[in-house]
């Protein structure tokens, strides 16, 4: 048990270390740009106004607001309270909501779709490569090109094939949205309803691109340790094939889990991506929107709170994969 | 070095990468050639024009004619301009006056236009009927007698002083062109975009600069990488810590983020297409780093990198003639994968907004942006999205062939 609190401290520690550095990146890389982010927000407020004493007076009143014109390090002890209070300031394209506000709305949707969506993809990718690792011969000769072109198949890509079949020609599914748009959301069973079919698209599209890589991961990785002295050891001792491939299974399924925890950053990005092209309210449409309205507020939160949340799925891996995992256990009781 | 390439010539899964992505290269390479038209220029007056041949009306009626008796002509001109409407609304008014429903078939033309003849009489209210539709149908019977009639039709000009129109010519309906023969026109193989642009012709420029920013992504990356991992892998110590800090850092923190953060800092007026490269590249280089780190690792303590050692070699020697070598087949492989992931990034970025700026070239991720923000995908306009999202498929696939194919090549163990 002391090993493994040692880990749990370790790990605990390494996600507040980077949970340190992802603010002060998404605090300082902005300012490192070249140009005055308040000048650029003035000068397309001020479009058209043609007095320089207006213009510098919204200038000033903007720089005394988002505390421009204060040295680098009071900014951002300031940055660093507001954000710990959930203020992240007004959004410039929903102006009156708050920034806070906009990603309340947005970010269930978000985890709700995405975790979900991750895991499954994760789950069958990774039996379906074990058993072609297994079983070989014509099921590993379909499933192998099936999923490397899959995992090809750019997330949009993917999200874009399957509403056109399955939303704009056989009309089983709703193309955009979260839910109906004749909908308030309510505890009603037909809002539900419109929910759960609303869901569908986005989640198996994300789902399928998840399986292509986990099963090409999965059967190198299977392959690999079926070859190992102690599946040819088990074999000479007559242990039966079930319980040989639990071995493997569990052996080979470390990696994947090590593997899930180091690209879910990527699989978020790539998952964003495919809400756009299903307007799904999550908060990929977020950042659309707060790029095409030019809303630095509303982007530098929605950024900062993915962040939080890959780091935050990332430190719940480690976790599982430290109870899985007997060596670490054993390693760190030393 | 000659063993090594007849290996790899004998992959079969590099081969066929390698072969797509030549045949990709190939027509970027020699399209713009035969086409020099500007990618970005708009032609079609008009949204998303369907693929196919653009053949000019104007010059079509001056060239010379050929007459074809051909049996079905008259039978497919009828029915390509018998709407579906047109066909829904017969149906309706066949059913209103008493035929049984299970007769009637619209996608049966010459079945369909008998039963109108012996039904239709103009006279009739059916049930229900307003003075509109009657008109309606009345106005349905007229064009389709007309349809039906077998007489030229007439070009006429307009006298400029009297404005009288002349008859200068009639175009029977047996008369053809040759295609060949007509001055003007345009093959349109996939045709155009929202704006009116070749689709084609745009997809192919687009394909040659998201090449670019893969490759100058990937080539950043993994110069990155490979410079960090050697030194970070080779020297050690307090060297090695800060790197493996700072890379352990960002494999965790998610680069899309920092791609978005950075690119909206940027701004719309600097984001070149090359720019754009350059910060894709910068946030991609920490799994060539970590891998390259752990392969020097292995290395450090081999024989002849001892060897070299106590010869007295300097560090920088070593690493390039010791240990360079051993890991190249591990670093072109990562190349290959930076440039397909670079160029995902890039369309990414792109759908979301924050795309390189264009004034004369397109990418594929700007050109699936325009798909998607003029909704292509919904109104079924095909030729918009879909070459798009097969070709960095195509991309990513044939790229993905030639890395596994190497990897089974360098490693025994994997070959099946």
């Amino acid at each position: 048990m002391k090993g493994y609190r040692k880990y749990f401290l370790n790990k605990l520690l390494w996600f507040l270390v980077t949970l340190v550095a992802a603010f002060i990146l998404n605090f300082i890389l902005p300012r490192l740009m070249p140009g005055d982010p308040v000048a650029a927000i003035v000068s397309r407020l001020a479009q058209g106004m043609s007095n320089t004493a207006g213009i510098q007076a919204i200038y000033e009143q903007y720089a005394e607001q988002f505390g421009t014109n204060r040295p680098m390090y009071e900014q951002f002890l300031l940055y660093m309270r507001n954000v710990f209070q959930g203020d992240f300031g007004f959004s410039f394209s929903q102006y009156p909501r708050t920034v806070a506000d906009v990603i309340r709305s947005s970010i269930l949707w978000t985890i709700g779709l995405q975790f979900p969506a991750i895991i499954v993809g994760w789950l069958i990718g990774n039996s379906l490569g074990a058993l072609a690792a297994y079983r070989r011969g014509s099921f590993d000769k379909v499933i192998m090109p099936i999923s490397i072109f899959m995992s090809n198949l750019p997330a949009f890509g993917m999200a874009v094939v399957l509403l056109v079949i399955f939303g704009v020609s056989l009309r089983w599914f709703p193309t955009s949205g979260g839910y109906g748009f004749d909908l308030i959301p309510n505890f009603s069973l037909k809002f539900f309803w419109s929910v759960f079919v609303h869901y569908q698209l986005p989640f198996w599209s994300i789902v399928l691109i998840t399986i292509g890589g986990q099963a090409i991961g999965m059967r190198s990785m299977a392959i690999y340790e079926l070859n190992a002295d102690y599946v040819k050891y088990s074999r000479f001792m007559g242990i039966k094939d079930r319980k040989i491939v639990r071995y493997v299974f569990r052996n080979a399924m470390l990696p994947q889990i090590t593997g899930l925890a180091l690209s879910v950053g990527t699989m978020v990005g790539g998952a964003l991506v495919a809400e756009i092209i299903f307007s799904y309210p999550g908060l990929g449409s977020t950042i659309l929107t707060a790029v095409l309205g030019q809303d630095y507020p509303l982007i530098s939160a929605t950024t900062l709170i993915i962040t939080i949340m890959v780091l935050a799925a990332n430190f719940a891996i480690e976790m599982v994969y430290g109870i899985l995992d007997p060596r670490i256990k054993a390693a760190q009781a030393d | 070095m000659k063993h090594l390439l007849q290996q790899i010539s004998r992959s079969g899964k590099f081969v066929a990468g390698f072969s797509i992505f030549a045949t990709i290269l190939l027509i970027v390479l020699i399209y713009p050639l035969v086409v020099p038209d500007p990618p970005l220029e708009i032609i079609g007056q008009g949204t998303f024009f369907e693929p196919g041949i653009y053949v000019n009306v104007y010059d079509s009626i001056s060239a010379p004619h050929y007459t074809l008796n051909l049996d079905e002509a008259a039978e497919q001109r009828i029915a390509s301009r018998f709407k579906a409407e047109d066909r829904e609304a017969m149906r309706g008014w066949l059913v209103g006056s008493g035929m049984p429903e299970s007769e009637i078939d619209i996608a049966n033309t010459a079945q369909l236009l008998d039963q109108w003849f012996a039904n239709f009489d103009p006279t009739t209210r059916l049930p229900g009927m307003t003075n509109a539709d009657r008109n309606y149908y009345i106005r349905l019977n007229n064009s389709i007698q007309g349809l039906l009639s077998t007489e030229a039709a007439v070009i006429a000009q307009m006298n400029a002083e009297t404005a009288v129109l002349e008859e200068t010519g009639t175009v029977p309906q047996t008369a053809y062109v040759n295609v060949n023969q007509v001055a003007n026109v345009r093959v349109l193989p996939l045709g155009t975009d929202n704006f009116g642009r070749d689709v084609l012709t745009q997809l192919v420029r687009a394909t040659g600069v998201s090449l670019q920013i893969g490759f100058v992504a990937g080539i950043i990356a993994t110069v990155i990488g490979l410079a960090l991992g050697l030194v970070s892998g080779y020297v050690g110590g307090l060297v090695d810590d800060v790197i493996m800090f700072i890379t352990n850092l960002f494999i965790v923190i998610p680069s899309f983020v920092l791609l978005i953060l950075i690119s909206f800092s940027i701004g719309q007026e600097q984001r070149g297409a090359i720019t754009i490269a350059v910060v894709i590249g910068f946030t991609s280089w920490v799994w060539t780093a970590r891998a390259v780190r752990s392969q020097v690792i292995s290395l450090r303590n081999r024989d002849h990198v001892n060897l070299s050692k106590l010869s007295g070699h300097s560090i920088a020697h070593i690493i390039i003639r010791d240990i360079l070598p051993y890991i190249a087949s591990y670093v072109i492989m990562a190349l290959i994968l930076q440039i397909s992931s670079g160029i995902l990034a890039e369309a990414g970025l792109s759908i979301l907004g924050l795309g390189p700026k264009t004034t004369d070239v397109p990418t594929l991720g700007l050109m699936m942006n325009w798909a998607m923000i003029y909704q292509a995908h919904i109104l079924g306009k095909w030729w918009a999205y879909f070459p798009i999202i097969v070709t960095i498929a195509l991309i990513a696939f044939s790229m993905n062939l030639m890395n596994t194919g190497l990897d089974q090549v360098f490693n025994p163990a994997l070959r099946d």
